[in-house]
């Protein structure tokens, strides 16, 4: 007879406790919420997955939902591609590495809502350098006014805010192929394009599946500059759903719709970061599928 | 295939950015070579790590520019040219493939970078996939293979150019299983003898080089010491340390006064074969030493140097037995079954003795 040592329970049990005090518990408590309403005096009526309804049906979530999807869309086909090309552009030795990454890591120092009002002011037509210096060239610039002013403006901070990160981790990704592939795509006369397509694409996957996921993450729940910057303005033409659902909970204190809200709104992040994984790592599977047979 | 020229070829690395440290600091990791190796030989650069060979070959591939000198193919100079100019291929230490693509696809890649058409390249991929045994594999992804089929798809790369000048490989066996290196080495043989590729094969494990080269140049130091046959090599030591370096174990190379025929080592003479000694005069000869093989040392009872035996050691195949003469120590192969005396003696065979001076051989007056 085996004899079961219950130690153990007692040593992961602080675990439990730290992760039942800041996750599972915070998240019963939402999930409480969504699933009634409650007019103050701490009474609550159970309502069911009528907010759910309501959300999912409501105009309002939907533009919101729209309107993140097309962000996250944008700043992904934006930073990943340009990450990539300054990674590969950054000197692999010598003392310009250590000034590029330093450069590069800045703009990642900074924090959020500094961002946001660096660029506030930046943009402003009346003093910031931007807005002011586009104005006296004689364009038409406003982005509390002009929607895709609004949009240009959040788009190129995010940009110049995070791309950097791409960039650390692709060159990381770079840095790590050893010289001889390269060698050997001398030898096998690869272009400029084949080497890329070939080697370093390949090798700077994996680091790449985790860029492409923490950028879509951080732009599918950016809150802080866009806020800052706009307000979710002009009209509600930069609210993401993270600035809508602040309003919902805090402005208009509708506690049931905002959890309601919040939980559809992490599963849809779950959703996606499942599908950017599973897009990203099929081939690895085919490969080890076919692996499986062949052993 | 070509024929391969080296002339007056020095390479030293850079340090870089041209720092405090002089140039004349920086030694040369190639020094002064003059080498003209024929078409369609098999040839092996033994020596040492750190002795120039990857160097060496690095130049012949175009991989590095050499500091001095120029790299000749049938008579033409490529020094200027990219490796893909020289059309050349060579075989990594470790296997390089690119991963994501089938290994038909992998074989196409140079092809395909060539530009040939379609047909063509289909046809040359079926052949080499079949000279390799690689055809069941064909259609995997390079990556999902074990390292010594990656290795094939490294060799087969340059194959697969049937224009291909020659083919060079960089210790390609090093990462193989021991039962593996075998087969891949025969293999590469038979590849060798069917095709009759230049083929220059750097390495430091001299069963490799002896095994594969009709011809082996051994390095020490950035220089050439010898170049010649396995037996020539075996035989007739150009440097003590092609002797020390060859056989296992080494040569014995022991300090001599030669007067006439004869070498003193201590208080014993050793006659020499007359050819040998009739040219020297012991006057000013301060580094002379005799190199024997172990293998042509007998411990016997009746005549010979006194010896007294340090340690046995039973390798298998023969016994390799250290013995201490006159203050130096000798390595003797004893046979299997043969008995070792209780005070024994060391007889060299006659005709086996090279004499050194300065470490550079000393060739027998003819």
């Amino acid at each position: 007879m085996k004899t079961v040592n219950n130690k153990a329970w007692l040593m992961v049990l602080p675990v439990l406790l730290l992760v039942g005090l800041s996750a599972i518990i915070p998240l019963m408590t939402v999930v409480n919420y969504s699933v009634q309403d409650s007019f103050g005096n701490n009474e609550f009526f159970w309502v069911g997955t009528e907010w759910f309804q309501e959300i999912l049906h409501s105009e309002r979530f939907l533009n919101a939902l729209q309107r993140t999807l097309l962000f996250s869309a944008l700043i992904l086909a934006i930073e990943i591609p340009l990450g990539i090309g300054i990674a590969l552009a950054m000197p692999k030795r010598g003392i310009g590495v250590s000034i590029c990454l330093v450069l590069m890591a800045l703009p990642l120092l900074i924090p959020w809502n500094v961002v946001g009002t660096i660029w506030q002011v930046f943009g402003r037509i009346d003093i910031g350098l931007l807005g002011h210096g586009l104005e006296s060239l004689g364009l038409d610039y406003n982005y509390t006014q002009n929607t895709f002013d609004a949009w240009a403006t959040i788009i190129i901070m995010d940009v110049w805010h995070w791309t950097s990160l791409v960039v650390l981790l692709c060159y990381s990704g770079l840095v790590a192929i050893p010289e001889v592939y390269y060698q050997a795509a001398r030898i096998d006369g690869a272009s400029r394009w084949a080497v890329f397509r070939y080697i370093q694409l390949p090798k700077i996957k994996r680091v790449l599946l985790i860029a492409v996921l923490l950028r879509f993450m951080d732009s599918f729940m950016i809150y802080t500059e866009p806020f800052v910057v706009t307000g979710g303005g002009p009209g509600n033409a930069t609210t993401f759903l993270s600035i809508d659902l602040v309003q919902m909970a805090i402005g208009q204190f509708d506690l049931g719709p905002a959890a309601a809200m919040s939980l559809i709104y992490f599963l849809i992040i779950l959703l996606l970061c499942w599908v950017f994984y599973t897009l990203m790592t099929v081939s690895d599977q085919a490969v080890s599928a076919t692996k499986g047979r062949t052993n | 295939m070509a024929t391969i020229e080296l002339q007056a070829i020095a390479h030293r690395y850079d340090s870089g950015h041209g720092s405090a440290i002089g140039d004349a600091v920086i030694p040369f990791a190639v020094n002064a070579l003059d080498q003209c190796w024929p078409d369609g030989g098999a040839y092996a650069l033994l020596g040492p790590s750190g002795c120039g060979k990857t160097t060496l070959l690095n130049i012949i591939s175009g991989l590095l520019h050499p500091t001095a000198g120029s790299v000749l193919f049938d008579g033409v100079d490529v020094t200027a040219r990219s490796p893909e100019q020289r059309n050349i291929a060579q075989v990594f230490q470790f296997p390089v493939v690119y991963e994501t693509l089938t290994v038909a696809d992998n074989l196409a890649f140079p092809l395909r970078n060539r530009g040939l058409p379609t047909a063509d390249i289909d046809s040359r991929v079926a052949s080499v996939l079949t000279m390799l045994g690689l055809q069941k594999q064909a259609n995997l992804k390079a990556r999902d293979l074990t390292v010594d089929e990656k290795q094939k798809i490294s060799l087969g790369r340059g194959l697969v150019r049937t224009d291909v000048k020659a083919i060079l490989f960089d210790e390609p066996l090093t990462v193989i299983d021991p039962h593996l290196k075998w087969q891949l080495r025969t293999e590469l043989k038979k590849i060798h003898q069917q095709f009759q590729h230049t083929m220059i094969y750097v390495t430091h494990d001299q069963t490799e080089a002896l095994t594969f080269a009709d011809r082996v140049i051994v390095m020490h130091e950035g220089s050439i010491v010898q170049v010649g046959t396995p037996q020539e090599l075996f035989e007739k030591p150009q440097h003590t340390f092609v002797g020390r370096f060859i056989g296992s174990p080494g040569m014995n190379v022991i300090p001599c006064i030669v007067e006439g025929a004869t070498a003193i080592v201590g208080e014993h003479r050793i006659s020499l074969q007359a050819s040998l000694g009739s040219d020297f005069d012991n006057s000013g000869l301060q580094n002379t030493e005799l190199g024997i093989r172990p293998e042509y040392v007998r411990l016997c009872q009746e005549q010979g140097l006194p010896a007294v035996i340090t340690a046995i050691e039973d390798v298998g195949k023969h016994v390799v037995v250290r013995v201490n003469v006159a203050g130096h120590e000798l390595k003797v192969i004893q046979r299997e079954g043969e008995p070792i005396p209780r005070n024994p003696r060391v007889w060299f065979e006659p005709g086996k003795m090279n004499l050194y001076q300065n470490a550079h051989l000393v060739e027998a007056a003819q």
